[in-house]
């Protein structure tokens, strides 16, 4: 699904007129990313693609600075390509206003982050209930939707703990069970393990694999980790802002 | 609705700072509600004064008297309806200076007639038209010391003397209430006849007159008017509405408004500062966790005003709670009840507070929200690596 060279202009287009019933999910079309700092220009992303099926569980690896969260943000509708495209089930999100982008992400993506970037004020249950308080379900609704995604994570329990008493392992699934509430399409994972010890990464790593075998869900994870990118269905390198299936020498 | 516990939780986050704010906040509010009940007691005079009365004194000063003669003179003046005279008798009650209150010898009839703010009952009325050492109170006053009907007063005056040196002896036939909320009840009113014949000197002198004109439009008119009647005598008299008489008296002490404005607005600069500096600091604090939010899809707007209600939460509980705590102050009455008789947090004022507290929390707290509202989600999210 990666393309190994730039498109032509004309399959940018074919990629606009692309739905998601040709099995495409993401659609990266040669994507620049270029960054300022003072009067000096930093290209992270150079017309780079990539095409992720629905249903995948790819891992992003790459060295530090490679551009790995850039593209995952790229992907997410957090950050802004420089030029070129990127379409999620069909739409083109890099032409979305900042307010449908956020809409977008509130229905279609679920994000879990290296240190789970949970609010400390609230407990686990008010963490994970978070992004369906954008929707217009009651309490009641939402309170079953959040004890459905806690339960997914197996954390009933601790629903009424605050981040700060759950040990790392237990607020990454937190921030999980928060990333999946509003049954999202996509799921965008950036160093999920990162912060974590080996059993705690496994934990994580195997509630990942659950949630795309079993729940369908397409999962992009961000990582430096061999062992986690090994849980993935497949894995591309990010390397001086292209990507290619091989690793790096 | 469904915000408010994320709004609420973000307040208690950092309890010291969060309740040193409110108190700073609370106090301000106190002290606005105090500051206004003190400018409405000063304020009452005018604020109640008849637009349809004027008030006549001694040209050269408030404390030089007129005869009592003037009043027959002036109701024969085209455009005056009524005439009536007070006196300032300065009364103080068991020769404690610190038992001093407005004290005023008057005639009945005509000065229940001119002043219906007062309402008496009939009978008590009555009671005082046939009662030479008769008084009136206001409710205010025998609630400070706490006569009653049947009460008999002695008291002294250091201006009036009484002939012989006597105390001054009066029985209380009335108590009288306000028509309206401002009204003074804490005046002391007895008969003249009584007053002037027993006085040791000043015998045929009154201090100043109420005068009621029959059309309003003809106010000005009239006070010329009577200034022209007295003018060239030994007392000469300087006419000029109700309003701005009781205005100039108050102004003797400063313009009031204006150092009232003045503390208030160093107060809530201030205050506008110490809710501003909190709200920066906690939207510095808290840069990844709006990240976060805007990641799982909080809009921009959703932001500013997430951010925004925190600090109109802050400022609404401090500034309610301030006012509220000055309204039941002012509401257990006149805490110096000589110099401030009418002493009430007025609704209106109240309503402006409710105002100033949501603008304060709007202030203070959109540059925070506008900085929260730009923040760029990439750049936030670093934040917290």
């Amino acid at each position: 699904m990666m393309k190994g060279e730039t498109p032509k202009p004309s399959a940018v287009t074919e990629a606009n007129r692309m739905s998601p019933d040709d099995g495409i999910l993401v659609r990266v079309d040669n994507v620049d990313k270029t960054f300022h700092r003072g009067s000096e220009e930093i290209h992270v992303l150079s017309g780079l693609s990539l095409e992720v099926p629905g249903g995948d569980f790819l891992a992003l690896m790459g060295p530090s600075g490679s551009g790995k969260t850039t593209l995952l943000n790229l992907i997410g509708g957090l950050d802004r390509v420089t030029r070129g495209s990127v379409s999620v089930g069909g739409e083109r999100i890099d032409q979305m206003s900042n307010r449908q982008l956020a809409a977008w992400r509130a229905r279609h993506v679920g994000f879990v982050f290296q240190f789970y970037n949970l609010l400390p004020v609230l407990t686990a249950e008010r963490n994970v209930e978070l992004p369906l308080l954008l929707t217009p379900l009651s309490k009641a609704e939402r309170r079953k939707h959040v004890e459905t995604a806690l339960d997914v994570v197996n954390l009933s329990h601790r629903s009424r703990h605050h981040p700060r008493t759950l040990s790392g392992g237990e607020q990454q699934r937190v921030g999980i069970a928060r990333a999946i509430v509003t049954d999202p399409t996509l799921l965008l994972c950036d160093e999920p393990t990162g912060d974590l010890d080996r059993k705690s990464g496994d934990e994580v790593l195997h509630l990942l694999q659950a949630l795309n075998r079993e729940h369908g869900k397409t999962i992009i994870m961000v990582t430096h980790d061999p062992h986690a990118s090994a849980r993935a269905k497949r894995t591309v390198y990010l390397d001086k802002g292209q990507l290619s299936t091989e690793k790096p020498e | 609705m469904r915000f408010l516990v994320l709004v609420w939780n973000n307040l208690k986050r950092k309890k010291l700072r969060t309740s040193l704010t409110l108190l700073s906040i609370f106090v301000a509010f106190v002290l606005f509600g105090l500051l206004c009940s003190i400018r409405e007691a000063f304020m009452a005079g005018v604020s109640m004064a008849g637009a349809d009365r004027l008030v006549v004194r001694h040209k050269v000063s408030l404390i030089m008297n007129l005869p009592v003669t003037y009043g027959p003179r002036m109701e024969r003046i085209p455009g005056v309806e009524s005439a009536v005279h007070w006196t300032w008798f300065n009364a103080i009650y068991q020769d404690e200076p610190k038992n001093f209150f407005g004290s005023f010898p008057v005639n009945p009839e005509p000065f229940l007639a001119m002043h219906s703010e007062y309402l008496l009952p009939e009978d008590q009325k009555q009671a005082w038209l046939k009662t030479r050492t008769g008084a009136i109170v206001g409710r205010t006053l025998t609630q400070r010391f706490g006569w009653k009907i049947g009460d008999r007063v002695p008291l002294t005056s250091p201006i009036w003397p009484r002939k012989g040196d006597q105390a001054w002896e009066f029985e209380i036939v009335g108590i009288y209430d306000g028509a309206q909320k401002g009204t003074d009840t804490s005046g002391f009113f007895f008969r003249y006849d009584y007053f002037d014949e027993a006085r040791a000197r000043g015998e045929g002198t009154v201090g100043w007159y109420f005068v009621r004109v029959t059309d309003v439009n003809r106010v000005a008119e009239v006070a010329n008017a009577i200034d022209a009647e007295f003018a060239n005598s030994p007392y000469e008299t300087k006419t000029e509405p109700e309003g701005a008489f009781a205005q100039g008296f108050i102004q003797q002490m400063g313009n009031f408004t204006t150092i009232l404005i003045g503390i208030l607005s160093a107060v809530f600069f201030t205050i506008l500062l110490v809710a501003g500096n909190t709200m920066a600091q906690a939207v510095r604090e808290r840069t990844g966790e709006l990240g976060v939010l805007k990641a799982v899809g909080f809009s921009n707007g959703l932001v500013l005003a997430l951010v925004l209600a925190e600090s109109c939460l802050i400022t609404a509980v401090g500034g309610l709670a301030g006012l509220g705590a000055a309204w039941l102050f002012a509401a257990r009455g006149s805490p110096i009840p000589a110099i401030l008789p009418v002493f009430y947090l007025p609704t209106e004022n109240v309503i402006l507070g409710v105002g100033l507290v949501f603008a304060l929390g709007l202030v203070a707290g959109i540059l925070p929200a506008l900085q929260a509202m730009r923040l760029q989600i990439a750049v936030a999210l670093r934040k917290t690596d």
